[in-house]
């Protein structure tokens, strides 16, 4: 096994290991620290030393004699350790317990559920999920998220303080509460997925590679609820949108939009997969926002060239899409399309009621800025697109918006 | 989003935290004063407790500053600061905030804001989104 194969299969064990952990130890607190103790010591030791014989086994008992360890060093918890010591057989924190439960499936979605609690802020629920069910080290999550190791160990310890304050357990919520919290779940991950997307290429390939994790642990919800329309379509977004990846960016850093995108460079294998999850879920599953997003991509990504785009199909998927989760930012993707179909005044008419909610943000800017342009009428165009690029914070996005209002200025 | 925090103050005598040497803030009663300073403390507590401080350095006296300048290929170095203002950058911090009014509500609670001014701005990224 390489290197690379064991990080893999630690990173696969540690949600199974710490939920085996939790159950027998209910610290939840304590014992993701273990396991990220013990998960540290195996990538230590197994390359050279080896396999165990069961990985699991093995992570679970050092994890387990950390967090005994723990107990026992901590004179205000004295009398919880003698109560563990007492009712652990002793064999069963030296060696591979015999009779090692079989860390379910289902453990695997009630970490994440808890890692995801409302009472978290979406910054500590993102980092707790990348260290408690993603297996990542603070150090890895903080160079991602381009912050000081300090500042991200802070999100996570608080995180944990505050699912100890809220009194969840690690118990799967109540049935009421099940499809509500799933939601939450899933906008984490897209979250996460979002972050590594939106990074460019260059110094911000640990950031990049936050995709590729948001698309390991979707997959994993997904083998955990195979039924659940709306975990298919968040996976078969992901998919499709990061099949554009090597497109999306010039070897300098430049955006390159959709409409300039070399088609020939989009992953081929990421988008069969991407068209064939949302076409079997569409018409069996219940619809909902993620499901009507990727079936957007998936007609970007079946036209060949930009001209070929079927706008009018997308359209009726930005009307669905509206009915579903009404904001302005659906609205302000949904004049685009309307602006393709109908011509650009009707997409600048969709785009009038957004001043209100929009007028501090770039992208209404932008967009309003690309149907003047559309309508030929490039004054307007030239102030619209000065006005995003004063707005944005992203450099990239500022300088394609500059390039954009040069292009146009006599 | 990153967002920096400056701390512009203009004291009688450079030390810190600035605001306690502020005049404004010497001239308030012994309770007051003790109030302002336990907000302070709370903030950073706060901050750095939410995970939500990146970064933050307090300055040396302006006095010490000196300023770069090349004209015509020939460095020219002056003593003090670029900006001759009255208030000067005391000190900054990095905080990484869900939204801009987390940040400026941040900015608000720093005892220096209501004696000097704290201005709250966007830190540019590499991340973008295609259009």
């Amino acid at each position: 096994m390489t290197t690379r194969d064991i990080e893999d299969l630690l990173r696969r064990l540690a949600p199974q290991v710490l939920a085996a952990l939790v159950r027998r130890y209910g610290n939840f607190e304590a014992a993701e620290d273990a396991v990220q103790e013990a998960l540290l010591a195996a990538a230590t030791r197994w390359p050279a030393g080896g396999l165990p014989d069961r990985p699991d086994g093995w992570l679970i008992t050092v994890a387990s004699r950390k967090l005994t360890d723990q107990f026992r060093s901590e004179q205000a918890s004295r009398q919880r350790a003698e109560r563990i010591a007492a009712g652990t057989p002793h064999d069963e924190l030296v060696a591979a317990p015999a009779d090692a439960e079989e860390p379910g499936a289902d453990d695997t979605l009630t970490l994440l559920l808890l890692c995801c609690h409302p009472s978290l802020t979406a910054p500590s629920q993102i980092a707790l999920t990348l260290r408690a069910v993603g297996g990542l080290t603070t150090a890895e999550i903080a160079k991602a998220f381009l912050v000081p190791e300090s500042t991200m160990a802070q999100r996570i310890s608080r995180a944990k303080q505050r699912i100890k304050a809220s009194g969840a357990e690690f118990h799967p919520p109540p049935p009421a509460e099940r499809a509500e919290r799933t939601r939450a779940v899933l906008h984490v991950l897209y979250l996460i997925f979002n972050e590594g997307y939106t990074a460019s290429s260059g110094p911000d390939l640990q950031r990049a590679e936050l995709t590729g994790e948001a698309i390991r642990l979707t997959r994993t919800v997904r083998e955990l609820l195979p039924d659940d329309g709306e975990v298919a379509g968040l996976l078969a977004l992901m998919l499709l949108i990061e099949a554009r990846r090597a497109a999306r960016t010039r070897p300098d850093g430049g955006l390159v939009p959709l409409a300039e995108q070399d088609r020939t460079r989009w992953r081929r294998a990421s988008i069969a997969e991407g068209i064939a999850l949302i076409s079997e879920t569409l018409p069996r599953a219940r619809l909902g926002p993620y499901q009507l997003q990727a079936a957007i991509a998936a007609v970007h990504a079946e036209a060949a060239r930009a001209e070929d785009t079927d706008w009018p199909q997308i359209l009726g998927l930005y009307r669905l899409l509206e009915d579903f989760d009404p904001n302005p930012i659906v609205t302000l993707n949904e004049a685009v399309a309307v602006a393709m179909v109908h011509g650009p005044e009707a997409g600048l008419a969709l785009l009038a009621p957004l001043d209100d909610q929009l007028s501090g943000h770039h992208r209404l800017h932008a967009v309003r800025a690309h149907l003047h342009e559309m309508a030929g009428d490039h004054e307007a165009a030239v102030a619209g697109y000065r006005t995003a690029a004063t707005l944005t914070t992203s450099i990239p996005e500022q300088q394609y918006l500059r390039a954009c209002a040069a292009r146009l200025t006599p | 989003m990153k967002y920096l925090i400056m701390i512009y103050s203009n004291p009688e005598t450079w030390e810190h935290p600035m605001f306690l040497r502020h005049p404004d803030f010497l001239a308030l009663p012994e309770s007051e004063r003790a109030e302002l300073a336990r907000q302070g403390d709370a903030l950073f507590a706060e901050i750095v407790e939410s995970g939500e401080l990146v970064d933050g350095v307090a300055l040396a006296d302006p006095a010490t500053s000196r300023t770069a300048r090349v004209r015509d290929g020939a460095p020219a170095i002056t003593d003090g600061p670029y900006l001759e203002a009255k208030e000067q950058l005391a000190g900054y911090f990095v905080v990484d905030c869900e939204t801009q009014e987390r940040a400026t509500e941040i900015a608000s609670r720093f005892p220096d804001a209501r004696l000097g001014a704290v201005e709250v701005r966007p830190i540019m990224g590499m991340s973008g989104q295609e259009m």
